[in-house]
């Protein structure tokens, strides 16, 4: 299966991504320049995390009108599998490839640190290899990771099983909710309607590994080969 | 074609957190203002472009926030001026 990773000016874990697939998965990845109109047959599309265009305006704002994201926007349409991490989750909401906004951390930090995130559905495209309510130890690094959304939108979020992750325990109890950023219900990240582009704010290609800290990252790209094999 | 000048601002919606704004607020109150009972923090954005006249000025000015400068989930925004330049 082919990766195919989205360099925007101002990307900085598109190495981590492809590091992650090419050498802990063992699948092709291939780096996709921001000014091309070419997947190059990518099965799978990563928005990597960074500050795409310095972050002017708003995080993700100026990505959205890439030339490569009329190609990644039609390749969801299509059903193609896109992952969000980060910056790309905020692009991805910029874009209307998922609803809601990432505006800045409640504390108004920059915040880097490993999290707790409970995965609230393994039914999807990049989760289905997690067991139900399976605590995962991922790392953030934001400044703008607070997801807001109307009141109705995140109801119908929840309703359709579509909060995929969320963040919990903080440095207390693994159980109860928590946002490190102010998130509304502590969401981390969600999925489209059609379930194939998922948007997260923590870094999942910074846990693939134990000496990295945590593997606890792999499942999202296992899962996704799991589904789309090839 | 006339050359306008349209100045834009771009606050964060009502009812949506503004933690800079409440920074903001809580430190004009250290400050003694204690009368001021909210504030929020957004964006200036001034726009210069030609237009057959005010009006088209400010309509286009208008699609530009409806499409980029502001974001639509979030942010609220307001034609502030528009001036022949």
């Amino acid at each position: 299966m082919k990766f195919g990773i989205v360099t925007f000016p101002g990307s900085n874990c598109d190495y981590d991504a492809y590091q992650g697939v090419v050498e802990t998965l063992g699948e092709e990845a291939t780096y996709l320049w921001h000014k091309d109109h070419d997947l190059q047959g990518s099965d799978v599309i990563i928005l990597p995390g960074g500050f795409s265009y310095g972050d002017y305006l708003r995080a993700g704002a100026i990505a959205r009108f890439s030339p490569i994201m009329q190609d990644v926007a039609a390749h969801a349409k299509r059903g193609g599998p896109v992952l969000g991490i980060c910056n790309g989750f905020q692009i991805a909401c910029e874009a209307g490839l998922l609803p809601g906004a990432l505006l800045r951390n409640e504390s108004l930090k920059y915040i880097a640190e490993f999290v707790k995130l409970r995965v609230e559905n393994t039914e999807t495209l990049f989760t289905n290899r997690y067991e139900q309510g399976e605590t995962l130890l991922i790392p953030i690094a934001h400044g703008d990771g607070r997801y807001t959304a109307d009141e109705t939108t995140l109801d119908r979020l929840e309703g359709e099983g579509r909060v995929v992750f969320r963040y919990v325990g903080g440095r207390r109890d693994a159980e109860e909710f928590w946002s490190p950023n102010g998130s509304m219900r502590a969401i981390a990240g969600i999925i489209n309607d059609a379930g194939n582009v998922l948007g997260m704010m923590p870094h999942p290609e910074r846990a693939m590994d134990d000496l990295l800290g945590s593997d606890d990252g792999l499942g999202v790209f296992e899962s996704v080969l799991a589904r789309v094999g090839v | 074609m006339n050359r306008y000048r349209i100045a834009v601002h771009i606050t964060p919606r009502r009812g949506i957190l503004d933690p800079q704004g409440r920074t903001v607020a809580d430190a004009l109150h250290t400050l003694g203002f204690s009368a001021v009972h909210d504030v929020h923090v957004g964006r200036h954005v001034v726009v210069e472009l030609d237009a057959g006249d005010e009006k088209a000025a400010a309509e286009s000015t208008r699609a530009m926030c409806e499409k980029l400068l502001a974001n639509p989930v979030t942010e609220d925004f307001e034609i502030a001026s528009v001036d022949a330049s």
